[in-house]
């Protein structure tokens, strides 16, 4: 397990560099211009003048592997450089918002996981039922609405029609305080809508795996021997029917980053990505980089904790020999 | 004119507002004072930086900082930092300012000179990122007299300078140490402002504290939130919500608050203007009986009815029509029969298909609007159908300023602009043959000796009455051959608790919703009775 891990941390040290020097490359190719993105609407009023100054103060005509390049050395360095779109050191950027990012994909990713397996075990128990028919088509619906939609309904329902929560934000919009019990008031819309829209994968995987596991002889043998049926679905059928979908846990990360994109944009939540939104439509390169050798080491750590959790589960599997 | 309002004459009774933890959110119905001492405003940007050296608070407003002069509900100039109005001497060429007695900013430090011309310095440094600094580039040296003085040497004559110096002050002991582009003052800034920043979580919202010992007297209003909400229908939601107190909308997302009894809306006039840019280097849109037929067949008042849903003006020219510097000979009605006319003199003739033609060219251009835009897509659809009645083909295409910006040279855009303080200040960029082309300046690159002679006469001389006449010439002379056919000015629509008295708007700029709105003078706001 160990020797595993530290493989894949090994391997991980060439991929970021790859991923890093390809996003300054897409970055210096995408048809942004910098220099309007650092100046805002200013630029939209500036005089050429005032254009080629800040083009030569931000460096925009250097190639970008000179960009990365230095921004590679300072980054082993320790020093992430600095954001121009936000004025601030990136490595300040970041941790001012990566607690609260994480925060919301844990809880959101936490609740899709436990609500998705609960449902899905529901309609796998009798495949045809009335509760697998109501789990199913409520899976496909959420599926196909768009989070951005969700979100916007949640709002209009919890934080308008019944006025029971808050409508965005970190905390009350006239306090500054960070408490807990605030806090998770604030939490509940945007995580649980993130928790919808990871949702319907989740169900469906569940329910087709221990729909596939409860079909399979070792548990037709244990019904055979009259075990009672709570033991053969929890015992028997969730067991390998999970597996699948403890694969599938890792590579849905992606898939949370940018659905978390979209809800922190709609609940103003103060998180990493809207900043990723910013850095990238800025061509800012120090920040973008950051933020994509963070996206990316999730994007690995949710595949090494896949593997880590199939090798725990699966008695097939060695991790010895992964 | 209100120049200074009796502030503070009884003792004001501060009650420390203790900030708890959580109340339930839709507590904004709080009764009394206590309600009245914090406002929550919904505001769709932020500022990139709170650092004037890179051009935060340029146009006065910022609530942390102060400037030389500032603005009253009028938008005269008053003294703020300084004494009084600057002393002009040496034809127009040196401002003399004298510093107030005692200001401190908010860490303690007393105000300087030094200040004052380590601000101005570095606004002026080509190593800072600030996209203003051609604003003041007539500046050509200012220094320190003494503690208290303050003296801006000019280039060359430039009336309006005074209006500039609302850029806000900065202390040197503070920002003296560190890169202005990226040093933490950006997101920290001190000042000698009514209100000291407490937290920025960028993309969220910015809070503010009320500043005791503030040079003015110590503002009612002791906490000022701005919440960033990008979204105008969540930012009506959770202004209904009670989550906030105020918000800049859309005009129809304001008028559903019509009928709130607790809520005021706010129109604030101002100096954004629609039009669209008819380039000089193109045969069709630099020919000026084009240019007069569109201006002449246009119908601005049906763009304002039904665009606007009635918040806004038709736009003659630059300056809007209730501005004291517009003149009033230029407001002309929609008259296709004279445009037409026009066109057959000119030999324009109108062909088969309704589109006329000179010399084999049709009169057809292509119009460019900045995708995303709602309101300037509108216009630039209800341009194209009006153009059409006088047998002019417009072609209206979106597309984002990277595309737009090489074909600005020959191809229309929907362009929108408008400055505040100064006439010279949005005309001269606009208009002069000198800046044709140059980056986003005169972007039709227009090209009128007798509005480049109007607009240095307007910044050379001080006597108003001769500023007056060079600026109404120039608006005739653009009326003549309309480089950029005006199509609106646009107002700004806020919605607010009702909660306290005397609350008014300024003319606003372009930029609005951060520093212009109701709360522009949130210092001054008195609790309702």
């Amino acid at each position: 397990m160990t020797r595993l891990t530290a493989r894949r941390a090994l391997y991980a040290v060439p991929v970021l560099g790859v991923v890093t020097f390809g996003v300054f490359a897409v970055a210096a190719a995408s048809p942004f211009d910098p220099v309007k993105a650092y100046a805002g609407t200013a630029a939209l009023g500036a005089d050429q003048e005032t254009l080629d100054r800040l083009r030569d103060n931000l460096g925009v005509d250097r190639p970008f592997t000179a960009h990365w390049w230095d921004w590679l050395t300072s980054a082993v360095g320790g020093d992430l450089g600095r954001s121009t779109v936000m004025r601030q050191p990136v490595a300040e950027v970041i941790g001012e918002r990566l607690l609260w990012s994480t925060l919301l994909c844990a809880v959101a990713f936490a609740a899709a996981v436990l609500l998705g397996t609960v449902l899905g075990v529901l309609a796998a128990r009798r495949p045809g039922s009335l509760v697998d028919r109501a789990v199913t088509s409520l899976a496909y619906t959420l599926e196909a609405a768009p989070v951005f939609w969700i979100a916007l309904l949640a709002v209009w329902l919890f934080a308008l029609r019944l006025d029971v929560l808050p409508a965005g934000g970190l905390t009350d919009t006239g306090s500054d305080l960070v408490t807990f019990g605030g806090l998770v008031q604030h939490l509940v819309l945007p995580a649980g809508v993130l928790a919808l829209s990871q949702l319907p994968w989740f169900t469906l995987y569940v329910r087709q795996g221990v729909g596939d596991a409860l079909a399979e002889d070792p548990v037709r043998g244990a019904r055979a021997r009259g075990l009672s049926e709570r033991t053969v679905l929890l015992g028997h059928a969730l067991r390998s029917g999970l597996l699948p979908v403890l694969t599938l846990i890792g590579s849905r990360v992606p898939e949370l980053i940018t659905g978390a994109l979209l809800v922190e944009t709609v609940f103003s939540w103060p998180g990493i990505a809207s900043a990723t939104v910013e850095a990238a439509t800025a061509v800012d390169f120090p920040l973008l980089a950051a933020l994509t050798t963070l996206a990316t080491a999730a994007v690995l750590a949710g595949n090494l904790l896949a593997d880590l959790l199939y090798g725990l589960i699966d008695p097939r599997v060695k991790l010895e020999e992964m | 004119m209100t120049t200074r309002r009796i502030r503070g004459a009884a003792a004001v009774l501060a009650t420390a507002s203790v900030v708890t933890a959580c109340s339930a959110p839709g507590s904004g119905g709080a009764d009394g004072a206590a309600a009245a001492e914090s406002v929550v405003i919904g505001v769709s940007t932020e500022p990139d930086t709170l650092s004037p050296l890179l051009g935060y608070g340029k146009d006065g407003n910022s609530k942390i900082f102060d400037g030389l002069l500032a603005r009253d509900a009028d938008m005269n100039l008053r003294p703020a930092l300084a004494k009084a109005l600057p002393k002009i001497t040496d034809g127009g060429r040196t401002y003399t300012y004298t510093l107030r007695e005692g200001v401190e900013f908010s860490d303690g430090e007393p105000l300087t000179a030094r200040d004052v011309v380590f601000t101005y310095r570095t606004v002026l440094d080509d190593d800072t990122n600030n996209t203003f600094k051609s604003e003041l580039a007539a500046v050509e040296d200012v220094r320190a007299v003494g503690d208290d003085t303050v003296v801006f040497t000019l280039r060359h004559p430039y009336a309006p300078f005074a209006a500039r110096t609302v850029l806000p002050v900065v202390p040197e002991h503070v920002a003296g140490k560190q890169d202005p582009n990226t040093g933490a003052f950006n997101t920290e800034p001190v000042g000698t402002g009514p209100y000291v920043l407490v937290d920025w979580r960028k993309g969220e919202k910015l809070t503010f504290k009320a500043n005791p010992h503030y040079w003015g007297g110590a503002p009612k209003v002791k906490k000022l939130t701005m919440a960033i909400v990008a979204d105008d229908d969540v930012r009506a939601t959770r202004l209904r919500s009670g989550d906030l107190d105020g918000a800049v909308l859309p005009p129809n997302l304001a008028a559903t608050f019509k009928n709130d009894d607790d809520k005021k809306t706010y129109r604030a006039t101002s100096y954004d203007f629609r039009a669209v840019t008819l380039p000089s280097g193109s045969p069709v849109t630099g020919d000026t009986a084009i240019r007069r037929a569109l201006d002449l067949a246009v119908d601005r008042q049906a763009m304002v009815d039904k665009i606007l849903d009635g918040a806004g003006r038709p736009a003659y020219g630059p300056l809007p029509v209730d501005d004291p510097w517009f003149a009033k000979d230029v407001e002309r009605s929609r008259d296709l029969a004279e445009a037409g006319r026009i066109l057959d003199a000119a030999g324009w003739k109108e062909g088969n298909d309704g589109i006329r033609a000179k010399d084999g060219r049709p009169a057809r251009f292509t119009l460019y609007y900045p995708s995303g835009d709602k309101v300037r897509q509108d216009h630039a659809l209800a341009y194209a159908s009006d153009a059409k009645k006088a047998g002019i083909d417009v072609r209206v295409q979106s597309a984002t300023w990277e595309v737009i910006e090489p074909r600005m040279k020959h191809d229309a855009v929907l362009a929108g602009f408008g400055s505040i303080g100064d006439p010279d200040f949005g005309l001269y960029t606009l208009l002069h043959s000198s800046l044709a082309g140059d980056g986003f300046n005169n972007m039709a690159r227009y090209d009128n000796p007798a509005v480049d002679r109007a607009l240095e006469t307007g910044r050379r001389t001080q006597d108003p009455k001769a500023r007056k006449a060079a600026y109404d010439d120039l608006q005739r002379a653009l009326m003549k051959d309309p480089g950029y056919t005006f199509l609106t000015h646009i107002d700004h629509m806020y919605v607010l608790a009702d909660r306290w008295t005397g609350l008014t708007t300024q003319t606003e700029p372009h930029e609005h919703g951060f520093a212009a709105g109701p709360w522009w003078n949130v210092e001054d706001w008195q609790p309702a009775p």
